[in-house]
């Protein structure tokens, strides 16, 4: 029983970091109807950027500020150069745009910087301690405060601020929000600095984790179940849909591996999603199209 | 008067079909015009192409004496016309009140950084917007409903919530595309007043689109008769009742 819960608590730990990526994609997919693939790309920039900065003498807070206002650059150049001359294009036009876009990004990233791996200590301890007979890490649980704050702040942000309410005005309908004067474009381009901050801070929790390198952005791949469950239009849906996902594949592992010999957490994530597909295709929390024909 | 917006020659197809057939009128400063037709007459696509949602293959619209051959809807907004929408183009999942914040965007000056501190130019604004929000409410009766979520309520207090929403921003011109569809007869005749006075205590200049002849011709000062993309007839309420070329739109002529 115990080695249950403990293999359950470290499946919804990772779940809540596989949450913290989904939001990244979440908030892009409401602003603008496009699943960003490119947002696995800007957690390795950002990443990469922060460790090259803190290895060359900065301080946390000064990485921290410095590759936050790169990732605000990233969103205004993107907003310019990629979003406005494909305005009006239908969303898989965008969505190959920002396939395009992750190549674009991870290989300026890789030839700026180099392609090193390199280590990245946040300064919080990752050795698993005993809580009552049950070992849990330290940095999980400070990762978990994190993206639990991070959920708080955004929370507050869109409910509180005009921005917010243009934000979901136009999540909601986009055509009616230009009609009533809201700037497109500078929704996009906050959004995607938002994003760019999220990402940042996800990049920061996995590079510590498993070290900045270029599989850091593949982290897309590990979203996109996660948003295919907790629909890709509700930040609570990408946290649900990261725990069950943490949890269902931690799980399997440990009970179902052994029955087919080998680990199944690289895949069974995706015949879960492929479940919810065929059951609730607008994921748990994600909204149903109705459309006027 | 002078005149707030004119058209001129404007014409627009789809396909090959036109919608609005080299169309020219003008719309006084402060009036209620209204656009009558049978369906498919091009009403809808007038309105769309005054706040930029269609762009006109040809001709010009002054606004407020600037001439535009195309406008953006966000740049329409932002001089100063407001619309409601056929179908409620509401923002369904945010609450009323939301809405109609909202509807305020094109007066907003604070930044985002600004909104999330709440330094700088954010705290003025806010109360500002509250109280302009507040008051529109109230003048549109939706006091009950002001923290209620859009996609929840009736849809004649939604044709209201979209008609607050146009209204906040106190645009100089107001494009209302049908807003008494689907009304029964004292709702159109509430509706109704509203608009008048709408256009009484806050002198805004409105073009509207309404099947319901009765009504229109006790509503407007001017009306404006479409079909199939051309002007049939331009004037007061009493000269088009009595305009043959009217009749035999609506009722069909003997060939």
């Amino acid at each position: 029983m115990a080695y249950f819960l403990e293999t359950l608590i470290a499946g919804l730990f990772a779940g809540l970091m596989y949450g913290l990526v989904a939001i990244g994609f979440v908030l892009i997919y409401k602003a603008s109807g496009v699943f960003n693939f490119a947002q696995g790309a800007m957690v390795f920039l950002a990443a990469l950027v922060f460790v090259t900065l803190v290895e060359h003498g900065a301080n946390f807070w000064v990485a921290f500020a410095l590759t936050s206002g790169l990732m605000v650059l990233t969103a205004v150049a993107v907003e310019a150069l990629v979003l406005r001359p494909l305005r009006n294009r239908d969303p898989l036009t965008l969505f190959m745009a920002t396939l395009g876009l992750s190549f674009v990004i991870d290989g300026a990233a890789q030839f700026f910087l180099g392609t090193d791996v390199h280590m990245l200590d946040l300064g919080i301890d990752d050795i698993a301690e005993d809580y009552g007979g049950l070992f849990i890490s330290w940095f999980d649980i400070v990762a978990s405060l994190i993206v639990v704050a991070l959920v708080a702040v955004l929370g507050i942000v869109f409910s509180r601020t005009r921005m917010g309410v243009s934000l979901r005005a136009v999540a909601d309908d986009t055509l009616a929000a230009q009609s009533i004067g809201i700037r497109l474009p500078v929704i996009w381009r906050i959004v995607w600095s938002v994003a760019g901050v999220v990402a940042l801070v996800a990049g920061l929790l996995w590079g510590a984790r498993q070290g900045v390198q270029f599989s850091l952005s593949l982290v897309t791949l590990k979203a996109l179940p996660v948003l295919i469950i907790g629909g890709f239009s509700s930040i609570p849906g990408a946290i649900v849909g990261g725990l069950i996902v943490g949890a269902s594949e931690a799980l399997a592992d440990i009970y179902l591996g052994p029955l087919v010999d080998g680990s199944v957490s690289t895949w069974f994530a995706y015949i879960l999603a492929v479940a919810f597909l065929l059951v609730r295709p607008a994921g748990l929390f994600g909204d149903r199209d109705i459309e006027r024909v | 008067m002078a005149s707030l917006l004119e058209l001129v020659d404007v014409s627009l197809s789809f396909r090959g079909v036109k919608a609005l057939n080299a169309l020219s009128f003008a719309v006084a400063e402060g009036e209620i015009c209204a656009l009558i037709g049978p369906n498919g007459a091009g009403k809808s696509s007038l309105l769309n192409v005054i706040n930029g949602v269609y762009r006109a293959d040809s001709g010009d619209i002054v606004f407020d004496g600037s001439r535009f051959e195309a406008i953006r809807p966000g740049r329409a907004a932002r001089l100063g016309i407001g619309r409601t929408f056929q179908h409620n183009a509401l923002f369904r999942r945010l609450t009323v009140r939301e809405n109609v914040l909202a509807g305020l965007s094109r007066h907003g000056e604070a930044s985002f950084v600004e909104n999330i501190f709440r330094f700088g130019r954010d705290g003025r604004e806010r109360t500002d917007f509250a109280g302009r929000a507040d008051h529109v409410i109230a003048f549109l009766g939706l006091e009950a409903e002001r923290e209620r979520i859009v996609a929840t309520l009736p849809y004649g207090i939604q044709k209201r919530v979209d008609l607050a929403r146009a209204l906040v921003s106190e645009p100089k011109l107001l494009l209302l595309d049908e807003p008494m569809a689907g009304m029964n007869q004292d709702e159109k005749r509430d509706m109704s007043r509203i608009i008048t006075e709408v256009n009484r205590a806050f002198g805004t200049t409105i073009v509207l689109i309404e099947h319901d002849v009765g009504i229109v011709l006790g509503l407007a000062s001017h009306i404006v008769v479409l079909d199939y993309g051309r002007k049939v007839a331009d004037g007061t309420p009493e000269a088009v009742r009595n305009d043959p070329d009217v009749i035999a739109a609506y009722l069909g002529t003997v060939h």
